[in-house]
């Protein structure tokens, strides 16, 4: 029981004793992180339009256009990203 | 170890209080240096930290606990009220959760689990949001321990220690029935992770993509995890509970059932707003909605409230679980509510010939499912409170509802693979749909050419709406080798697997829906043409049934004694020869096992027959049909020889333990041997099955398909990802 405090009160308290020892961890903003998850979407959706196309779901005009469209929707993402990034 | 156990309870709890503290500071002051160099972020990390430490030692409590199961100590009351030293070892370490008490520690221990991986995964991702849900998941655990602390401690003692426990009740002494439950807490646990990311989101506004990313693999895990223990629930009630149905739409099966429809539709209509940014209000309201009601189905279980709204004030967890939902739903609607206008959709529905239509009428298909299961199952409680009376809905009641909307359901999941994403044209649609609609047409006239199937005509369409679906996912897989194959000259083994292993969410969610209606026409065929019938056979005659034929050939007697020479169980049962057509005979060996009640006023042999008893079902399953039987032996004769021994050992209480015991033994041996010699007739309920065991396959291709669903990306498809981002980065760099 005694061990189980000890470890315990241990493992809590050790963020706190790092941060008054001057340790300060590195964070990415939560813009960039929405940002890349919107990114990472946007690729599958890239990704799974090629396959409906392939797979005889989306004739070549209209995934060309979609593709197009969600390209710029992409490159739109990127920008935003990038601008996080300047100062 | 009973101390060590209240003690370490409690300090799970301190745990848990002072991890949501933390998180709640340090979100509120991340950005705010305070004196001493102490940052949000430190709290923030010191309540993550406090996740992983409550589940450390939340893992020993579990551990001291199966312990004194493994030894049976029975000076914890758990283990006496709940196991013996004559029950086998995997019942006794998997008896724990057979308990209320139990039940409760596995359940805070597997979501202490969860919780950890979770916030251990994102711990450099949804900074933001990760506090709040810390917080939450942590809100969870505190009450949890809150109950064991002050209500249900799995710790009490008992003393004087009793020499023996009452052991396992013996409708639980199924492996299916052991793995049922954590399999079911697993899926009500791994809700709350989505559930605690949907309030963090609302509470940061942040309502993007990222909470969803995040937990996604959770609630896809959760919904898998729920979904096996459904089955395995279906499976035990099928093969042990003796009345031959799989699902009886009893109120806890029922309560497990609507999270995992939610859960559901939240991870279709999640794939809407990664892509379009659409169904924000909808999507965190589903997520709120399935944890709610994973905690409903919890409380459901413990209460005991669906048997009556009186058990309700009986049971001690009635009012905390009921303040909790109150909380949780309050709560959930206030934040949704205060975020309406950061929750407004981005785009509108493009077209209603399109993926995201149909998933649409999906979900709202899948959520009218659960309300109409919603009140069926609390239609008996509603209605007591309101006359008095409770008036319960049967299978029927459901039937009505369920079957139209299931029908509906296997025709979106086999149109959903069909559509493209935002648009697809007339012409596509013509061409996607020839193939599979020609499909449900053969099927629809091969049944209705080989037999009386047009009878029962919501079966027929079922079948016909299966046969769709498979075509569909076959043809996407056929379509999806096909291009593969064209950029790769890969063989066909090769391609498939590579398609599958590039676009794993895709095609997991296409064999998911192949399993689906497998289930469903197993679910159909069984239900609309099952054949049931109750015989009373003497030695040697034959019944038949639905073109089986029936020989009750002998009766069997059998003593199960333990381990340690106590008596277990009686069991007495039949053998049938059982021949169909001009086939080989089989034999099957239903029986009916006698649990000794612990009551010796009972009378010292007669007690081993008024104790619980559990049938032992003789099954020939197989793809076509399933030949089921249980037998009733007719015990008549054997009680009123036990009757005349009960008097017997009354008088002879001066003789010693031991020989008393021998002579005990001696006299149920024999009754046991009397009824091999029985010649009255026993009673058999047989029931002939078609397609039950697609029910079983079309659950593994289910889980299989989730399975590959849920596995992480391989690093050929993160490959895959850079190299789009290259493509897109070098338009960028022309734009």
């Amino acid at each position: 029981m005694i061990a189980v405090l000890a470890v315990a009160v241990l493992v809590i308290v050790a963020p706190l004793r790092r941060r008054r020892e001057g340790a300060t961890g590195g964070a990415g903003s939560p813009e960039r992180a929405e940002l890349e998850a919107a990114k990472e979407a946007k690729y599958r959706e890239i990704r799974e339009a090629e396959l409906d196309h392939r797979t005889g779901k989306l004739s070549r005009e209209d995934w060309r256009a979609l593709d197009a469209e969600l390209r710029a929707e992409a490159i739109e993402l990127l920008r935003r990203l990038d601008a996080l990034d300047e100062p | 170890m009973l101390l060590a156990g209240r003690a370490l309870l409690i300090l799970a709890l301190a745990i848990a209080l002072y991890g949501i503290v933390a998180s709640l500071y340090g979100a509120r002051t991340r950005n705010v240096a305070s004196r001493g160099g102490l940052d949000g972020r430190a709290w923030i990390a010191s309540g993550r930290r406090a996740v992983y430490a409550l589940t450390g030692t939340l893992l020993v409590c579990f551990a001291l606990l199966e312990l004194a199961f493994l030894r049976s100590d029975f000076s914890f009351e758990l283990v006496a009220t709940h196991s013996s030293t004559t029950t086998p070892a995997f019942y006794r370490a998997t008896a724990v959760w057979s308990s209320q008490e139990g039940s409760l520690l596995l359940w805070v221990v597997l979501l202490s689990t969860w919780s950890s991986a979770v916030l251990f995964i994102t711990r450099n991702r949804a900074r933001e949001i990760a506090p709040y849900a810390t917080a939450v998941l942590l809100g969870f655990a505190a009450f949890f321990c809150g109950l064991l602390v002050f209500l249900e401690t799995p710790f009490a003692q008992l003393s004087p220690a009793p020499i023996e426990g009452t052991g396992l009740n013996p409708l639980l002494r199924h492996p299916s029935m052991m793995i049922h439950p954590p399999m079911l807490y697993s899926g009500y646990t791994l809700f709350a992770v989505p559930f605690a990311f949907a309030v963090g989101a609302l509470a940061t506004r942040r309502l993007g993509l990222e909470w969803l990313r995040n937990t996604r693999p959770f609630a896809l895990a959760a919904w898998l995890c729920l979904g096996i223990g459904v089955i395995l629930g279906a499976r035990w009630s099928y093969a042990e509970l003796g009345w031959g149905g799989y699902w009886a739409w009893d109120g806890v099966e029922n309560a497990a059932l609507m999270p995992w429809l939610t859960g559901t539709a939240f991870l279709h209509s999640m794939m809407i707003q990664e892509r379009r940014g659409m169904l924000k209000v909808w999507n965190v309201s589903l997520v709120l909605a399935t944890g709610i009601l994973a905690i409903l189905g919890t409380f459901v279980v413990r209460s005991g409230i669906l048997e009556s709204i009186h058990a309700f004030g009986a049971s001690t967890l009635g009012v905390p679980f009921l303040v909790l939902i109150t909380v949780m739903i309050v709560g959930s609607i206030a934040l949704v509510v205060s975020r309406l206008p950061m929750l407004r959709s981005e785009h509108r529905l493009d077209s209603l010939l399109s993926r995201e239509a149909v998933f649409l009428l999906n979900n709202l298909v899948l959520v009218a499912l659960c309300f109409v299961i919603f009140w069926g199952t609390f239609f008996p409680l509603i209605s007591e409170a309101i006359t008095g009376r409770p008036a319960s809905v049967g299978p029927p009641w459901f039937g009505r509802f369920v079957v139209p909307l299931a029908l509906v359901l296997t025709l979106l999941s086999g149109l959903g693979p069909v559509f493209a994403w935002r648009r697809a044209t007339a012409a596509n649609l013509r061409r996607v749909l020839l193939v599979p609609t020609a499909a449900a047409g053969v099927v629809l006239v091969a049944l209705l050419a080989t037999g009386d199937v047009a009878e029962r005509p919501a079966a027929l369409i079922m079948f016909c709406l299966a046969g769709f679906v498979l075509a569909v996912v076959a043809q996407e897989f056929w379509r999806g080798v096909r291009a593969r194959r064209a950029m790769s000259d890969d063989s066909v083994p090769r391609a498939l697997v590579s398609l599958v292993r590039r676009n794993r969410r895709r095609y997991g969610g296409y064999i998911v829906h192949a399993g689906i209606a497998l289930l469903f026409v197993g679910i159909a065929a069984s239900t609309a043409f099952q054949e049931a019938r109750d015989v009373r056979l003497a030695r040697g005659e034959t019944a038949r049934v639905d073109g089986y034929e029936l020989t009750y050939v002998r009766p069997t007697g059998n003593l199960d004694v333990a381990s340690n020479g106590s008596l277990e169980k009686i069991d007495l049962g039949a053998v049938l020869r059982v021949r169909r057509g001009g086939g080989d005979p089989i034999t099957l060996r239903p029986e009916r096992s006698f649990f000794a009640a612990n009551d010796p006023s009972l009378g010292s042999i007669s007690r081993y027959f008024e104790g619980e008893a559990t049938s032992e079902v003789g099954l020939e399953a197989g793809l076509r049909r399933d030949l089921w039987t249980v037998v009733s032996p007719d015990v008549r004769n054997l009680l009123a020889i036990a009757r005349e021994g009960d008097r017997v050992f009354e008088q002879a209480r001066s003789l010693p333990i031991g020989e008393r015991q021998a002579a005990l033994g001696e006299a149920l041996r024999r009754l046991v041997t009397l009824y091999g010699t029985e010649q009255a007739p026993a009673r058999f309920r047989v029931l002939v099955s078609p397609l039950v065991s697609w029910i079983w396959l079309g659950a593994l291709v289910v889980f299989a398909g989730g399975l590959i669903a849920l596995w992480p990306a391989p690093a050929g498809s993160r490959r895959l990802a850079s190299t789009y981002a290259a493509r897109v980065a070098r338009e960028l760099s022309r734009a």
